[in-house]
């Protein structure tokens, strides 16, 4: 029987600033990192990628200016078993066998044991092609003059339904139409990815690197090498920084050092550098939003149209998961009763796009809380009172008609909020000092969601395993397949486990990162891990002292002595002290994968977030000049950890909304440098101010719910609120460059005397 | 890391007599490298072109910032962290000692130099713009002797110069008379630090009785090197500073400057921000000068 | 057509030490290759994130743009000398308990950044510290705990000073 702890915030380690589990070798720069590591023997390898995004190839030469007898070199034709990527599709090709499908795909793989050589002779393999035509944006693919993807060039389509849409344009009073753009995001992780292969007839394939999910790899191996599970073994090395994308990309790099390690006969390292891991890595989709809502006199939404478009890539990838979540965050926190939304993801000859912290929601969410802003100014009210007079209550059904049953404080965030912000005092302040200064100031609002865990049955068919076991050196340690990669994984898990065992924090260890010693606990991904495994862990324990007491005569009121004392009585009888937990979805929690309809999530995180800008008309940039985070995430696990997700979330989102662009050009990324791709610095990020409410879950860790993504989806509406409220000027594509306001605010044709607004 | 150094030969020398001996025997063969924040750049993303390098790194001839009673002269081996926090430099020069601290980050300002900033000839450096409304001479040093020249004669063009293959940048020479003059400059950049410069402007100016008087102004990234705004300045000399002479200043600079689009910025935006620096300075000296 | 290697004399955390390396090397190169010293990160080779910070000479500065002919004789910090035995340095332990290390990788070159400011400036101001910090790139923490983590440090070696 599973304990609800939920009812009883009473304990000792969860919610208290525990030091992080690995953090005394991270600030010594002990800790490992996978181009720390060598392995004896060990090779290096490089890639030889594509110059062009689409098309055939007719032939590969090899300058004769090199000595190719002291390089391995393989190519598609080495693949033991099949030459795909295992994701969702299996359209991705671990190495390219005729066609093209976007710039820097990878066609040769060259190994060599000084990896000086490598670079000289990447550049020496000169490869012919026959140019097919190429699409390059979402408009391009919806044409679909060029099909480059299956018959229609969609990756994945969803339509959901609720209410009656058409019926009500005729009585609104209101009908406000817009339309949103965000624009591609590169992870900029410090480190980039990295591999080390070895393969052996014996033992099989073996990986390490820098990686989220062991058994995606592990998966994706064993197809590419045709072995059985036993045969293949991933494990994850220090991690510097994921956000999504080290979900799917490893295992493309763990192919291709594999394939390297199986025809060389040893270890093979391959880590990208900077440039390389820019340009051909994945990287946020793009989207395109349409919205077309009609609103009463006193700005109630009656009916919202949503169509959502996004940029695949070259291939399927992850892009049906994120269209999905994109569009069940795309009609905001606000009740409606008549939706309609159509998604669709397009294929384009393009790097493949992946997961990114948000997948999907960021985009969605861009768009809706930026039309909320157009509707009040239609309507007349201002920003609190159209969300306000919206927003969801506990009892209301969402757009896949979702009955909330959960407390929902919407209200009070935004109560939260304004006053943190000092928002009403600082609003009045700014539009008296505007009309004089070159500095427009402003502020902006975003209320917004983010479902945790797997959409839908997801969880269930992830079925998750996962627990704890107690060594005869007694150590008690937690079996997980989920990552530690700066979110604090390692941290909550032993403070969960600790908590139930009635340990001290120091007590518990993570079990190695090594799918030959782990069970599948799932990806460590969509804000799952303090909710879903965090709840597995929580039963482990209880289910371990259960047993202790059953079997094994440990008492109530035990200490720690007489724990690992009758775990020592439990392993003479039988064997190992082992508590392993499948999931159970929480009840009630029902999913229509047909109709689109049902609880989407099992519960959400709520925030409402605001943000002040300063705009400088002199120079067209906008910066954020603070920052207000008011979120309900379940129980804080860890205070310290939690608003250190919050803060480095906020700050991703600053960057998407004003610094980051990908600049591509025919395919290829042109600013693949860090020179010229641009994230906020020490100096740029504002100061960030984070509350936490908490309602706790009872079906997560502790009654933690997920926190991981839910603040990288505020802060780029509610920058551009800022800026809508500081200029008056509606921007509604991201990233908004000085380039893009400079447009905007000036009226300037040729041999015209130019002005300043 | 696509450089392979094996490749590669670096040599050093205990004198600067010695160093310029070296690149006399083989004018052009040997590429100086003084802090290598460029070219160790061009090393990691295997782009450089040369392979035979000379260090300058160190050599006390070219590292000293002299202050006589005219002017300072600054070596051009010093580098920007020890310009930043000169404290003659930072009172007669302020907008120098201001740039140095706009340059990259404290890791690359205790490593780059005056030299090294001027040689690799960007058209966005940012020391140059100061130095051009400094008045600055540049002081060239081979085994043949020395030269001086106006460092607004040093630069020809995109990346090329008045520099001979076997000459090094001894020092640059400021005239210590700008301590009455009103001083501007003002970088902007794709955000606050390390951030290359998209247009930058530098103004130095005396108003005496409502006119401006030796108004000197320069920019980055508003041509193929740093330059003064020669025509600009000829606009403003000697007028009146009223609105009419500022809008008209204003049209002959959108006019003078000749920005690019490029992957950090567009020519519009630049012509157009060059254009409101030049109004902020103006104001600025409006505001300055009724206030006596 | 290969250069020499040449005999390299540096001292690294107190230590003498000499490497035979190619002048071009690069000083991150070899203090994680030959000096088996990998605290110190690589993430962009062009000076930009700051992950390879090292002190030279008491200066900050990234060494992947060090050849290592430049640091002969040089006095090389990095992150492996920070602790002194067991005990961690004030700013190691304020990182640990303000949360100023997430994934980690930026940590060294973070630290040493760090030192070098307290070290020119004991008692910084909020700018001043965004200003020190401006050249280490963290993607993880957006900065935040990683200024509380620099004034508590600050705070932490006030209270030694004052104690002695």
């Amino acid at each position: 029987m599973t304990q609800n702890s939920a009812h009883n915030p009473k304990t000792r380690i969860v919610g208290t600033p525990q030091i992080r589990k690995e953090g005394v070798d991270k600030v010594l720069g002990r800790s490992k990192y996978v181009d720390d590591l060598e392995r004896e023997g060990m090779w290096y390898g490089a890639t030889v990628r594509s110059t062009i995004p689409r098309g055939k190839i007719r032939e590969i030469h090899f300058d004769p200016g090199i000595d190719w007898s002291e390089f391995v070199i393989v190519t598609a034709a080495d693949v033991p078993g099949t030459n795909h990527i295992q994701m969702i599709s299996a359209d991705q090709p671990c190495l390219v066998a005729d066609t093209v499908n976007h710039c820097d795909e990878a066609i040769v793989l060259l190994a060599h044991p000084d990896k000086r050589r490598l670079p000289a002779a990447v550049a020496a393999v000169r490869i012919d092609y026959d140019p097919l035509p190429a699409v390059l944006s979402i408009e391009e693919s919806e044409t679909q003059q060029e099909i480059i993807w299956g018959g229609d060039n969609i990756f994945k389509q969803f339509h959901l339904e609720k209410g009656n849409v058409d019926e009500v344009w005729a009585i609104a009073a209101h009908i406000v139409e817009g339309e949103y753009r965000t624009g591609a995001q590169e992870h900029l992780y410090i480190e980039n990815n990295g591999m080390i292969a070895e393969y052996s007839e014996a033992d099989g394939v073996t990986v390490r690197g820098s990686l989220q999910c062991p058994f995606y790899v592990h998966k994706s191996l064993m197809a590419v090498f045709a072995l059985p599970a036993e045969k293949v073994r991933v494990l994850q090395t220090e991690t510097g920084g994921a956000f999504g994308g080290k979900e799917d990309y490893p295992s493309v790099l763990a192919s291709h050092a594999g394939l390297l390690a199986r025809k060389a006969g040893r270890p093979i390292k391959m880590v990208y550098d900077r440039m390389e891991d820019l340009a051909a890595t994945t990287k946020r989709h793009p989207s395109r939003t349409r919205h077309r809502t009609a609103v009463d006199k006193d700005g109630k939404l009656l009916a919202m149209e949503i169509e959502i478009a996004t940029d695949g890539g070259a291939y399927a990838t992850l892009s049906s998961t994120v269209l999905s979540r994109a569009t069940l965050h795309a009609s905001g926190p606000y009740v409606c009763d008549n939706i309609r939304i159509t998604s669709r993801a397009w294929a384009t000859n393009t790097v493949p796009s992946g997961a990114f912290r948000g997948f999907g929601a960021p985009q969605s969410i861009f768009a809706i809380e930026r039309h909320m802003e157009q509707i009040a100014r239609a309507v007349g009210i201002d920003s609190t009172e159209i969300r306000r007079r919206n927003f969801l209550q506990t009892g209301d059904s969402t757009a896949t008609e979702q009955i909330i049953h959960e407390p929902l404080i919407l209200d009070a965030l935004l109560d939260r909020a304004l006053k943190e912000s000092d928002y009403v005092a600082r609003r009045s302040e700014f539009a008296r000092e505007n009309l004089h200064s070159p500095i427009k100031r402003g502020l902006g609002i975003a209320s917004f969601y983010h479902g945790c865990g797997f959409t839908g049955s997801g969880e269930r068919y992830l079925n998750s395993l996962a627990g704890i076991d107690v060594t005869p050196e007694g150590k008690a340690r937690v079996l997980v397949s989920s990552t530690e990669f700066g979110q604090g994984t390692n941290t909550i898990l032993t403070q969960i486990a600790a908590e139930a065992l009635g340990l001290s924090y120091d007590e518990v260890e993570m079990a190695p990162c090594d799918t030959s010693l782990i069970p599948n606990s799932g990806p460590t991904v969509a804000s799952r891990t303090s909710m879903v495994v965090g709840h597995l862990i929580e039963r482990a324990g209880h289910q371990l002292i259960t047993t202790l007491q059953e079997q094994a005569g440990l008492a109530a009121g035990y200490n720690r002595e007489e724990f690992f004392a009758a775990c020592e009585l439990y392993r003479e009888q039988y064997g190992k002290v082992e508590s392993l937990c499948r999931y159970e979805a929480p009840p009630n929690v029902f999913w229509d994968d047909q109709k689109y309809r049902g609880e989407a999530y099992p519960t959400f995180g709520w925030a409402v977030y605001i943000a002040e800008v300063a705009v400088d008309i002199t120079t067209y940039s906008a910066e954020v000049t603070n920052f207000c985070a008011v979120q309900e995430v379940g129980r804080v696990l860890n205070p310290t950890l939690a608003a250190g997700q919050i803060e480095g979330g906020v700050a991703q989102g600053v960057g998407y909304a004003l610094y980051e662009k990908v600049l591509l050009k025919n395919g290829h990324m042109l600013n693949n440098q860090m020179t010229n791709y641009i994230m906020p610095t020490a100096a740029d990020v504002p100061p960030i101010r984070v509350y936490f409410e908490e309602i706790p879950f009872a079906y997560g860790g502790f009654g933690a719910k997920g926190i991981g993504e839910l603040p990288h989806d505020g802060p780029a509406p509610a920058i551009l609120n800022a800026i809508q409220d500081a200029t008056g000027e509606n921007f509604t594509a991201i990233p908004l460059l000085p380039e893009d306001i400079f447009l905007r605010m000036i009226d300037c044709t040729p041999h015209e005397e130019p002005t300043v607004v | 890391m696509r450089g392979d150094p094996e490749n590669l030969e670096l040599i050093a020398a205990s004198s600067l007599p010695d160093v310029l001996a070296q690149m006399a025997a083989a004018p052009g063969s040997w590429t100086p490298i003084a802090g290598g924040t460029e070219l160790m750049v061009a090393h990691a993303a295997g782009r450089l072109n040369a392979q035979k390098f000379i260090s300058l790194w160190g050599l006390a001839e070219l590292d000293f910032i002299r202050v006589q009673d005219d002017s300072i002269s600054i070596g051009g081996g010093v580098t920007f962290g020890h310009i930043r926090s000169h404290a003659a430099i930072a009172s007669d020069f302020p907008l120098l000692a201001r740039a140095a601290s706009w340059i990259g980050s404290i890791a690359n300002q205790n490593r780059a130099t005056l030299a090294g900033n001027i040689v690799n000839g960007s058209p966005a450096a940012d020391a140059p713009p100061a130095l051009l409304v400094y008045d600055a001479e540049i002081e060239l040093i081979s085994q043949r002797g020395s030269r001086r020249i106006p460092y607004a004669d040093f630069h020809l063009g995109y990346k090329q110069s008045v520099l001979e293959p076997d000459e090094l940048v001894l020092a640059l020479h400021l005239p210590r008379r700008f301590s009455k003059h009103s001083q501007y400059l003002r970088k902007v950049g794709t955000r606050k630090a390390m951030a290359i410069t998209k247009v930058a402007l530098a103004g130095t100016a005396i108003v005496e009785n409502g006119t401006i008087h030796e108004i000197r102004l320069a920019a980055a990234s508003v041509a193929d090197r740093p330059v003064r705004m020669i025509a600009t300045e000829e606009a403003l000399q000697g007028r009146w500073l009223t609105a009419a002479t500022r809008n008209a200043a204003r049209a002959v600079l959108l006019n003078e400057v000749r920005p690019i689009d490029d992957i950090r910025s567009t020519a519009e935006y630049r012509k157009h921000v060059a254009a409101n620096l030049l109004d902020e300075f103006l104001a600025e000296l409006n505001n300055r000068g009724s206030s006596g | 057509m290969s250069a020499c290697r040449t005999q390299i004399h540096l001292t690294v955390n107190g230590q003498q030490t000499a490497v035979e390396a190619p002048p071009m090397k690069r000083l991150l190169d070899v203090l994680r290759e030959d000096l088996g010293l990998t605290g110190t990160k690589e993430g962009c080779g062009e000076g930009e994130c700051g992950s390879c910070s090292v002190r030279m000479n008491g200066e900050l500065v990234n060494s992947c743009l060090v050849p290592i002919l430049q640091a002969s004789d040089a006095r090389i910090e990095t992150v492996e000398g920070l602790a002194i035995d067991a005990e961690l340095h004030p700013l190691q332990k304020a990182f640990l308990e303000c949360g100023g290390a997430q994934c980690g990788i930026c940590t060294p070159g973070m630290l040493i950044a760090a030192t070098h400011l307290l070290a020119h400036n004991p008692n910084p101001s909020m700018d001043e510290i965004r200003e020190g910090l401006a050249g280490n790139l963290c993607r993880c923490t957006g900065f935040i705990k990683i200024f509380e983590s620099v004034i508590a440090a600050a705070a932490m070696r006030g209270l030694e000073t004052r104690a002695r």
